[in-house]
């Protein structure tokens, strides 16, 4: 037994190469295992999809709309049906952390804490983009509008990198509380109000066709925000973690 | 190994720890024992950098707390009374997780010696979440030895389990032991911290009120007395 307990860890390395290694190599562990875990239970995925499908086919009926109000409500209904589908899967990736004090256990690894903060991003970024592509062709038979031009992907890109950077720094927060179901929306939609704002003025304007310089300004927005709302999830994730 | 030096605790206006002073050297097995409520854990949680203090210095292997919590952690192990384990990965999945978290070696070797040692090498390919209790904390000392920490650190760590698990558990910490590492555990289990630890501390209020080596305690029920009086007498002198 004693030689079983044996093991030789690798010493860490100083230099900013190894340091980036270390962080990758950490970021991707916590990026595989959410994949791995979801594809056993498939509980996040399954959640969110049936959630977005439903409001889809609700706005559907509920609004009988002509050819042109169609048009420029889609971008609305759609960020809507992506917003909250996008709260239930924060809300259970970091209920499985909390279930059986697994979050203690990422955060007693010997890592820089933000690569936890990425790696749980980047898989909560891969659920809400899987759902948005399941989601793109049901509307676009449902409604009868073409949704796949590169400008609505980039922008679908764009608005949920940010969603997905402050939802999941919020839901780290959120899960500390008994109320987490109820407070993770109450915090993140005030928050993300701005990158919503921005994504459905970007994809109503690719939508209606109106001239790329129009749509631009709100691609610059998202850009800026997405770069705002990952900065300070990177700055502050250590001090939201820690008691 | 370990030095904590006037360490205080808030919660809000509640104050867990009043300026608690502890040391541990290398090698030592030391039982936490206490009250509910006394601060065990979230001294443990300090310990193991997950809880940062009001005041006060903690020292680990010479790295000191909130600072280098980095390097505390990579010579820490910790097991709470929660396996800190994903139920919708397999035993072998949730130890080369924790391999790549803690860059070891070798990993997969190291991965089936581990399982080996806690006795569920034939159970690697299966979902936690199918395993009882008993197995899951098994596991849970498993990824907690995974890269062979100088410390280890117990938190009530026979909670829940059955008597073959517990007699398991208690192998494993008397192998921990026998290498030379430092342990804390806290327990309320004072018959089996009495033979496991060579030092026994008493946590009441907030602070160590009394410690006293294994040598000096003859049997359990000397123990028993040792930690009565100790939690009794600070009531005693308010009184």
């Amino acid at each position: 037994m004693d030689e079983q307990l044996s093991v030789s860890v690798e010493v860490p390395r100083v230099g900013l190469r190894a340091q980036t290694a270390n962080f990758l190599r950490a970021m991707w562990a916590v990026v595989w295992k959410d994949l791995a875990a979801e594809w056993r239970s498939r509980e996040l995925l399954t959640g969110m999809l049936v959630f977005a499908l439903l409001v889809i086919l609700i706005f559907n009926f509920a609004l009988e709309l002509d050819a042109k109000a169609r048009a420029s409500v889609t971008s609305g209904v759609l960020w809507v049906t992506f917003a909250f589908a996008g709260t239930l899967g924060l809300n259970r990736s970091m209920a499985a952390e909390k279930d059986r004090g697994c979050l203690d256990g990422l955060l007693l690894a010997p890592v820089d804490r933000s690569a936890i903060y990425f790696g749980k991003a980047i898989g909560n970024l891969i659920f809400m983009l899987i759902v948005e592509l399941v989601v793109l062709p049901v509307y676009s038979v449902l409604y009868n509008t073409n949704l796949f031009s590169p400008g609505l992907l980039l922008v679908i890109l764009l608005g949920s990198v940010g969603y997905v950077a402050v939802g999941t720094l919020l839901s780290t927060m959120a899960v500390q509380a008994r109320t987490r179901d109820i407070l993770l929306p109450i915090l993140l939609f005030p928050l993300v109000l701005p990158v919503l704002i921005a994504a459905v003025k970007a994809s109503g304007g690719i939508l209606q066709s109106v001239p790329w310089e129009e749509v631009q300004v709100w691609i610059n927005l998202l850009v800026v925000y997405d770069v705002i709302f990952v900065s300070i999830a990177f700055m502050f994730f250590d001090y939201v973690v820690e008691e | 190994m370990i030095r904590v030096r006037k360490l205080v605790k808030r919660f809000g206006p509640k104050i867990v720890l009043r300026s608690m002073d502890f040391d541990v050297a290398a090698g030592e097995f030391v039982a936490l024992l206490g009250p509910n409520g006394a601060g065990k854990t979230t001294f443990l949680r300090i310990l193991a950098s997950l809880s940062r203090p009001a005041l006060g210095e903690v020292r680990i292997a010479g790295y000191r707390l909130p600072d280098q919590a980095a390097a505390v952690r990579r010579r820490l192990g910790v097991v709470s009374h929660q396996p800190l384990l994903y139920g919708d990965l397999t035993a072998m999945e949730n130890l080369r997780f924790y391999g790549r978290m803690y860059a070891i070696d070798d990993m997969e070797r190291r991965i089936l010696d581990v399982l080996e040692m806690v006795g569920l090498a034939n159970r690697r390919h299966d979902l936690v979440r199918t395993f009882s209790r008993g197995m899951q904390q098994r596991l849970a000392i498993g990824r907690a030895v995974l890269h062979d920490p100088e410390v280890m650190l117990f938190d009530e760590p026979h909670t829940g389990l059955d008597q073959d698990a517990c007699a398991m558990l208690d192998n494993v910490l008397r192998a921990v032991a026998a290498r030379g590492r430092t342990v804390v555990m806290t327990s309320h289990d004072l018959a089996r911290a009495a033979d496991l630890a060579s030092r026994f501390d008493v946590l009441s209020r907030g602070k160590i009120v009394a410690s006293v080596q294994r040598a000096e305690m003859e049997t359990t029920n000397n123990l028993l007395a040792f930690y009565r009086q100790a939690v009794s007498e600070p009531e005693a002198s308010r009184g």
